[in-house]
């Protein structure tokens, strides 16, 4: 942290958020889970939620979520946080809940859990980090992979005929009752992440006014395994991910209509 | 269904599977989560009926897979929670399993077992007693098993399963079967006395007022997960050490003993009965914790009887823990019947012939 | 006293209720008792079973392979529990339901007693007939003594349906007493 006096300034109109831990990560460079870290434990300060707050890990690249956010989490396997998050938020209906999965985890082995939790209107947010790979075993096809992407699993290129199509998680589980606020999101322009963050605030607003459930999926990216330098995999999100996954609020629960 | 019973000396006339219910509520068990299978299905709706009174939790998931993470989530909440299921449910929960005793978290799990592989039968079955015992999740892990073989004992055991499952921060399964989930028996709600009042300085409930915490599984660092193995190896000990349980039945003097769990105990009781009455001293030594095994006792048994008969209901599993736990291996038999209780008549009649072998 | 006995017919006839009060009223005299009922697929299509054992010693098995006693109250079941009655044991049937010609043994010991007949006639209600033929086992078993089953009616009988409890007694004692006819 950097301390005001010393290099001269006199005012901190920048400081890290109090519930992201003061370490370095092991994030890759350019990689966006940084990024969403961030803006997830600002989203917390802003409401006060640190010390009531249990945080849900998922299997992927973002498993080490309780070393970067200051609350108490529990890591679930891979694609369950939704059932874990629902056993915490059941157990301590009082409490802010939310977890943090990959596209891997939410979207393939966790499709079940996830569309159960959002059916049942469970009170908890989901921010879900879609970088069109799996991370974390080194760059496979992922459900999110697009088209014509090369992973390690698709040497070829993702092909409809066998590997089907990106899934677009954000606009099906909207079309969900459960569903209380369901939006999509990058983090590849200061404006957007501006905006990401006004979603994951509504997402968390939801829940604390007990609303049901809420998701926010990010465009990520994932240089390593795209095999890009940072800054064309930012213009990979801005050209062709988000064409195909266009940012938007697809479901938003007003007061009124919650019945 | 009744309600909790209110004169604790009073006997009545209830179903095994009610029972288990009545011990949890009693042990303090608010949360339930579960999926539909026969023959377990009056848990599921009993805890449905009567949880939310008590400001309770009872949700039907969408899956044994769901379940038993729902279940780890309230665990890590400390909270007491359990589920009930049948075999191929209980495979479902096999990962969960490996990821809560992984990470130490406590959980009842109850099997009203059928018979298998695959969808198999709803007929009663001991088959799935490796599954509960070796464990059928990943990396090398013990639940802690009970057997129940009466309605009182699905009560009685229910409560212990928690007050165990506390104590030693780990899952602990029940391993019933249709025969005494289905039954009706007079029982009496004896009061809960908890064997553990186990604080849970571990649970996550937000870190108001101290550090964060977490509750997991991986340990990547150094040899970090080494050590956490040679933790959970040290506790599995003491568990041997300290909670093994069987009941010693008719064992005075007796020549031939079987060893035997469960149902299978149950209705080698009434052979034993008979045989006795015959002049043939036959008894019996019980599991009742089959993780713990109580070794020791088939090890001091095998060394004072002329025949140790193993039965199962099943092609032979257990039998391979009773071998390991004595070099006398021709002192033992195995009447096994998978998938169907063996009668009373079956099970004399094999002690006959060992007693005519010996005699 | 030592006894067990098979309970079947059609689902909706109280077979699983009348068994309960048999192992209700077992417990209330003491005595050892499971009751066990069929489950799963094999309540598909309409029957119901149950099974109970009485003794004054710890029981061993509740199912039973060689029961001493049957109540049979549908045609049904006569053909799928008939051939599991002990040589000697006691057959109550339903006449109403189940026709006499249908029992190919004469190892056993038959009452026939027209439990739907009475129960319409004489109770007013054919939901009684489950309970005639229970006291027609009763009675001619001896496994449980009447006036105990007779107690426990209430615990069997919701408050809602209190009312109903002299009716029930009443077609206790028609059973019984067609018992006492025969014996
Ligand atoms: C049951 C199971 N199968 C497979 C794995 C291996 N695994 C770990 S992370 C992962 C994929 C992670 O990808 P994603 O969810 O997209 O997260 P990312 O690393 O991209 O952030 C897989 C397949 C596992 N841990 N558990
Ligand atoms: S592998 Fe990809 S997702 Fe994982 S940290 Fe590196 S860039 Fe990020
Ligand atoms: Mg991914």
């Amino acid at each position: 942290m950097s301390a005001p006096g010393k290099v001269g300034f006199s005012k901190a109109v920048y400081t890290r958020p109090r519930s992201l831990v003061d370490v370095k990560s092991h994030f890759c460079p350019g990689c966006h889970h940084g990024t969403i870290h961030k803006i997830v434990a600002e989203c917390i300060d802003r409401y006060g939620l640190r010390e009531k707050t249990i945080g849900v890990a998922c299997v992927g690249c973002s498993v080490f979520l309780y070393d970067y956010i200051d609350v108490d989490v529990v890591e679930s396997p891979h694609g369950r946080a939704p059932a874990v998050a629902t056993g915490v938020k059941r157990a301590q209906p009082d409490k802010f809940v939310f977890t943090y999965q990959g596209d891997g985890d939410l979207a393939a082995i966790g499709t079940s859990e996830i569309i159960h939790a959002a059916n049942r209107g469970e009170n908890l947010s989901v921010i879900f980090v879609n970088n069109t790979t799996y991370g974390m075993t080194g760059g496979q096809m992922a459900p999110t992979t697009m088209l014509g992407q090369k992973t390690s699993t698709t040497p070829y290129g993702r092909d409809f005929r066998g590997d089907g199509y990106p899934i677009r998680m954000a606009e099906l589980l909207a079309g969900l009752e459960g569903t209380a606020y369901s939006a999509r999101v990058a983090v590849s322009t200061p404006a957007q992440i501006r905006k990401a963050k006004e979603s994951v605030r509504k997402a968390f607003e939801m829940q604390i006014g007990g609303m049901g459930f809420s998701i926010v999926e990010f465009l990520s990216t994932c240089p390593t395994n795209w095999g890009m330098k940072p800054l064309d995999a930012q213009k990979r999100v801005l050209g062709e991910m988000s064409e195909y996954f266009p940012p938007g609020v697809f479901k938003e629960r007003k007061q009124a209509d919650f019945a | 269904m009744s309600a909790p019973a209110a004169s604790p000396a009073k006997r009545i006339l209830t179903k095994g599977n009610e029972a288990i219910c009545l011990g949890a509520v009693a042990a303090g068990c608010r949360h339930y989560y579960g999926y539909p299978i026969t023959p377990q299905n009056d848990i599921p709706e009993y805890m449905a009926a009567h949880l939310p009174a008590l400001g309770g939790t009872f949700l039907q998931a969408e899956s044994e897979v769901a379940t038993i993470n729902m279940m780890l989530g309230t665990s890590a909440s400390g909270k007491r929670v359990m589920t009930s299921s049948s075999g191929p449910g209980i495979s479902l929960m096999q990962e969960g399993l490996s990821y809560m005793a992984g990470s130490e978290l406590p959980a009842v799990i109850v099997n009203i077992s059928r018979s298998g592989p695959g969808l198999g039968g709803i007929a009663p079955s001991q088959g799935d007693y490796f599954q509960a015992v070796k464990g059928g999740g990943h990396g090398g892990y013990r639940l802690i098993v009970l057997a129940p073989h009466s309605v009182q004992e699905m009560y009685t055991l229910t409560m212990l399963a928690f007050d165990l499952a506390d104590k030693y921060r780990t899952p602990a399964l029940i391993l019933g079967d249709a025969i005494v989930g289905q039954m009706k028996e007079p029982f009496v709600a004896s009061p809960y006395d908890p064997a553990s009042t186990a604080e849970k300085p571990w649970a996550l409930t937000g870190c108001a007022g101290r550090e964060r915490r977490n509750v997991k599984s991986l340990h990547l660092k150094d040899n970090a997960i080494e050590v956490h193995n040679w933790k959970l190896h040290e506790k599995y000990e003491r568990i041997r050490k300290e909670e093994a349980r069987a009941e010693s039945y008719m064992l005075d003097g007796a020549t031939i003993a079987i060893v035997a769990f469960g149902t299978a105990a149950r209705v080698s009781k009434t052979a034993i009965q008979w045989a006795r009455k015959e002049g043939i001293a036959a008894g019996m030594l019980r599991p009742i914790t089959l993780f713990p095994f109580p070794g020791r006792e088939v090890f001091e048994l095998a060394r004072t009887v002329d025949v140790l008969l193993v039965i199962e209901m099943n092609t032979g599993q257990m039998v391979e823990d009773v071998r390991q736990c004595t070099p006398l291996h021709d002192r033992i038999a195995f009447l096994g019947k998978p998938c169907a209780m063996p009668t009373p008549e079956e099970i004399l009649e094999r002690i006959r012939l060992l007693a005519g072998r010996k005699g | 006293m030592t006894g067990d006995i098979i309970m079947a017919g059609f689902g909706g006839q109280g077979i699983l209720m009348v068994g309960n009060l048999l192992a209700i009223t077992a417990m209330e005299e003491g005595k050892h008792v499971t009751w066990f009922p069929a489950y799963g697929v094999e309540m598909r299509g309409g029957t119901a079973n149950c099974t109970v054992v009485v003794s004054d010693e710890e029981i061993g098995s509740p199912v039973v392979g060689r029961p001493k006693g049957l109540l049979i109250m549908n045609g049904p079941s006569m053909e799928k529990f008939l051939p599991m009655l002990t040589p000697g044991g006691d057959l109550i049937i339903n006449s109403s339901l189940v026709e006499e010609r249908q029992v190919t043994r004469n190892d056993i010991r038959l009452l026939s007693v027209p439990a739907d007949d009475i129960a319409r006639d004489r109770i007013g209600s054919r939901q009684m007939a489950s309970m005639v033929a229970l006291g027609a086992y009763v009675a001619r078993s001896g496994i449980v003594s009447l006036s105990t089953v007779f107690d426990c009616l209430p615990k069997v009988i919701s408050k809602k349906y209190e009312k109903f409890i002299p009716l029930n007694v009443n077609a206790l004692k028609e059973g019984a007493a067609l018992a006492g006819f025969h014996a």
